[in-house]
């Protein structure tokens, strides 16, 4: 499949030039795949934020060079909304940006940017509500009556509809009940299952990643740490914990059964494919009995 | 873009000029003032931007900083220049002569002086705000203001809300700078269209802004009560303000150039 993001030796400084100067991006370079659904992590400060907002040209690179679907972003400055269609993102609390009266034309304020026709507008608008669960009732209320996570799925409906082929979120669980992180992750899982874009999801839940990237990016100290699928860098516990970053629960459980002498795999991040593991075991120990 | 906003800038240090006690700093700060306009010849002027320099000098500021202080009053500037050029009539033959409009070497003079003192006053007074914090800077005010108490001027209240102000003025621009991303992402032009439409696209904006500081201002006022705020009355610091030995004798360095600054009133002729 094709490179649908790729980023070149991009450097980011803020401030440049004053006393608090931050090299918040060091040289970065990597490649998305078109369809994948990637997990970024990496400690506060790493320069996840950063580099997400450079995607849709909210930052310019210091230096360096990002193509979406082959194009150089900022060949020409005046073009750069047409990639901020092409890149949906999701800034954190994105609730704190409804402004208009009724969620409906909250979420079309999006696809109304992009000049598209009333019919087209009203087909997205359902269409991304949908699939964030918020039902035609909720579409005529005012967005400020809602509840935090009603609040927060008719944010991401409003980048939803724009069908960018990129989505990337930062952080879209942070601060939602248990029941509300998992409906909100799913929707996105559906989303990225359903219509094939590609997704960034930027987290500090490792539990999160671990159940819906195919692939994890860590960010450390401005720079790419680790960049491969889910299960190799999961496998690398000790070197993500010198990070400052943790793994799943159930891979903490693995690695302490590794260290008693139980021959088990590296790998293993999720529940489901734990007690797969766990079974096989237990087969191998009654054979070993038998 | 917004990063750009200058109000208050503070440019940390920890040189002489910073550890200043900020009363001082303020009543020295209108002194010179006073003198710019009291000493008003070429060599007054001269000697108070050499100290200024000096002092700039040992605060490390760089010379950018009072570029971009000087940025926004160059209207001014130009202004009073033009003023002086024109208006300002002199004896003897005037220089050129266009229409009716004359210019005297007076004129001239005078225009450049007065252009001269007016950036002097600026770069003056941005060194406090550079090497003072905005919560320094209010709560010396307070206690400079403390006398007014007496005749009931609210000065702790006063004080209370210059120092809320300011401290929210950063985390302000920096929502209105998340909000502005926000609604940039979802194709907001912001800085393109007709005077209409550019109002029109303030709204994404403005709403979520208004929304969030009076979230803010509800969030801020009941940590003030569930830490038993009630007003100025009895309430102790925990930095309180003491004059040192440096304090005085910096206070009295500072005292002496510029008596000698004002002293040149008297041996070069004014304007």
């Amino acid at each position: 499949m094709a490179e649908i993001i790729r980023v070149e030796d991009l450097t980011y400084i803020y401030n440049q030039g004053m006393p608090d100067e931050t090299v918040a991006l060091d040289h970065v370079s990597f490649g998305v795949q078109q369809g994948d659904f990637v997990g970024i992590i990496g400690s506060t400060g790493s320069g996840k934020s950063t580099l997400i907002t450079h995607f849709n040209g909210i930052n310019r690179p210091t230096s360096g060079k990002i193509y979406i679907g082959g194009e150089d972003m900022w060949a020409d400055p005046k073009q750069i909304r047409k990639f901020r269609f092409q890149v949906g993102l999701v800034f954190q609390y994105p609730e704190y940006q409804l402004f208009e009266e009724t969620c409906y034309a909250d979420i079309a304020f999006g696809p109304k940017n992009m000049g598209l026709s009333p019919e087209e507008v009203d087909r997205r608008v359902k269409f991304a509500a949908g699939f964030v669960g918020i039902s035609e009732e909720i579409l005529k209320k005012s967005p400020f009556e809602l509840s935090g996570g009603q609040k927060r799925r008719v944010a991401i409906a409003g980048v939803m509809a724009m069908e960018p082929k990129i989505l990337v979120l930062d952080e879209p669980a942070a601060g939602l009940d248990p029941e509300g992180r998992e409906m909100i992750l799913q929707q996105v899982k559906e989303y990225h299952r359903r219509t094939g874009t590609t997704v960034l999801l930027v987290s500090h839940s490792m539990e999160d990643i671990a159940n819906y990237a195919d692939k994890v990016l860590v960010m450390d100290n401005a720079r790419v740490a680790m960049y491969a699928e889910t299960a190799k860098i999961f496998a690398e516990a000790p070197h993500l914990l010198e990070l400052g970053l943790s793994v799943p629960q159930v891979t903490k459980i693995f690695i302490r059964l590794r260290e008693m002498g139980l021959d088990i795999p590296q790998d293993v991040y999720t529940v489901p494919y734990a007690v797969k593991t766990i079974l096989a075991a237990r087969k191998n120990a009654e054979k070993g009995v038998l | 873009m917004l990063r750009d906003i200058t109000i208050g800038q503070h440019f940390p240090g920890n040189s002489l000029v910073h550890r200043f006690d900020p009363r001082l700093k303020i009543l020295l700060t209108i002194l010179y003032i006073v003198l710019l306009f009291a000493a008003a010849n070429p060599l007054g002027l001269a000697l108070s931007i050499a100290w200024l320099a000096v002092l700039y000098k040992m605060a490390k500021i760089p010379v950018r900083m009072i570029v971009k202080s000087l940025k926004p009053i160059v209207p001014i500037i130009l202004f009073t220049c033009v003023l002086n050029l024109f208006f300002v009539t002199g004896q003897g033959e005037p220089l050129v002569q266009v229409w009716v409009l004359r210019i005297y070497a007076e004129g001239v003079r005078y225009a450049i002086l007065m252009a001269v003192r007016v950036i002097t006053l600026i770069a003056g007074t941005s060194l406090l705000t550079y090497t003072t914090s905005p919560i320094v800077l209010t709560d010396a005010i307070e206690r400079l203001l403390a006398p007014f108490n007496k005749i009931h001027m609210p000065v702790h209240e006063l004080a209370m809300m210059m120092t809320i102000a300011l401290r929210f003025i950063p985390t302000l621009v920096e929502e209105t700078d998340k909000i502005m991303n926000a609604q940039k992402a979802r194709g907001a032009m912001l800085d393109s269209g007709t005077l209409k439409e550019r109002m029109h696209a303030m709204i994404p904006i403005l709403i979520p802004l208004f929304i969030s500081a009076f979230r803010r201002a509800d969030e801020l006022a009941m940590a003030m009560e569930c830490r038993c705020y009630h007003g100025g009355e009895g309430r102790t610091r925990l930095k309180v303000l003491k004059y040192t030995k440096q304090d005085a004798i910096s206070c009295m360095v500072c005292m002496a150039v510029f008596a000698a600054i004002f002293a040149t009133r008297f041996f070069v002729p004014g304007l």
